[in-house]
């Protein structure tokens, strides 16, 4: 069906450097059947204003860059179609809880620095070196990390989470999620290291089992179950920390 | 370092009376609510004072139903504490002895209790 009908999308304007407040802009969008809501703010881009900012790269839901909230809800906009939404309106604006760059960007400095404290990469022991070997792992090993190795850092999760939006220095879903890709890998040693980000009351305890950010995540990473799998973690270290030798509490 | 949290305690004690509350809790409701009153498989005094007197005499009941009690307690305390906060209410330090200094209380007569109805059984 290629029929071409009109919808209309209102998006949420904002310029720091010249505007006092974000306001709202409405665009009539001719669209076809197969058309995302990408695809709708680059008819807009490309014919009806060209100052709309917006990110995207991949168009097909694996860069992670172009996630928005649509009605009020977190979603990656190229995997998001028009023709769910017609005949209603639908109201774009930038990911919740996080500050506006311009328009429909977001600012992800504060996530990037949650993501470099988890050490998301393998560390392997220094007495554990295959030399020019390959490192094997058995299916089921795979399987313990691969879930978690999906993320696309779209920050979805963090717009949808209630718990980042009261409190940002909430560790939050993806890092965490991201945290226990690397501990659940037989390849990485680095437990010890991560230990501190997941015991702090911004790690694993700054959740509520909400569930949302599992809910929204488009590669069904479920980071609410990374989360709450660590708060058995960080219990056992917390009380079992007292049979340890002394110094390497 | 981030300094660590001491909510493994706290949560321990939640998570420890969210399962005794969803294991005991529909047993209790069969047996209170509906067994007894309609007579299956109990006799008419099956709740009746001195029965239930003579049964929580015995320490095992006693302390046991005592430390169920607490368990559910500390339960309500941590749920009211997070539920304010998503509310919007912050757990000050002080809210946070308010609720579990309340679970500290309940859970103090729950034992006074039971340990006067098993030393006097
Ligand atoms: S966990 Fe899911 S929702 Fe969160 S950033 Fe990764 S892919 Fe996106
Ligand atoms: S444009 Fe890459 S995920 Fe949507």
């Amino acid at each position: 069906m290629t029929q071409t009908r009109t919808i209309i999308i209102e998006c949420l304007r904002f310029h720091p450097e010249t505007d006092e407040a974000p306001y709202y802009q409405s665009y009539e969008v001719p669209f076809t059947a197969e058309m995302s809501v990408l695809e709708g703010l680059q008819y807009i881009k490309d014919h009806l204003d060209g100052t709309l900012t917006f990110r995207w790269s991949c168009r097909m839901a694996i860069c992670g860059s172009c996630g928005c909230m649509v009605n009020n809800e977190p979603v990656l906009s190229c995997q998001t179609f028009l023709r769910d939404y017609h005949p209603s309106r639908i109201r774009v604006e930038p990911l919740a809880h996080f500050p506006i760059l311009r328009d429909l960007t977001i600012d992800q400095t504060d996530f990037l620095a949650k993501l470099e404290s988890v050490h998301p990469y393998l560390i392997p022991s220094a007495d554990d070196d295959p030399g020019d070997q390959p490192r094997n792992q058995t299916p089921d090993q795979i399987q313990d990390y691969l879930g978690y190795a999906q993320c696309i850092n779209c920050l979805l999760c963090y717009a949808a989470c209630p718990q980042y939006g009261l409190n940002e220095a909430f560790t939050g879903p993806a890092a965490l999620a991201l945290l226990h890709r690397y501990n659940a890998d037989s390849r990485d040693a680095g437990k010890a290291q991560r230990m501190d980000v997941i015991n702090a009351e911004e790690g694993v305890w700054g959740c509520t089992l909400v569930g949302e950010c599992s809910e929204v995540c488009p590669k069904h990473v479920d980071p609410a179950r990374a989360i709450n799998q660590n708060k058995i973690v960080s219990t056992q270290d917390y009380f079992l920390r007292f049979l340890k030798p002394r110094g390497r509490r | 370092m981030k300094p660590r949290s001491h909510e493994p305690i706290f949560w321990s004690l939640f998570g420890g009376g969210g399962m005794l509350a969803a294991l005991v809790g529909p047993i209790l409701v069969l047996i209170v609510g509906l067994l007894v009153p309609m007579g299956m498989g109990f006799g008419p005094d099956a709740m009746g004072y001195e029965q239930m007197r003579a049964l929580l005499g015995h320490p095992l009941v006693g302390f046991g139903l005592a430390i169920l009690i607490a368990l559910f307690f500390f339960h309500a305390a941590h749920r009211i504490l997070h539920t304010l906060h998503d509310l919007g209410v912050h757990a000050t330090p002080r809210l946070k002895q308010i609720c579990y200094g309340s679970a500290v209380g309940g859970s103090a007569l729950a034992v006074l209790v039971a340990l006067v109805l098993v030393v006097r059984a």
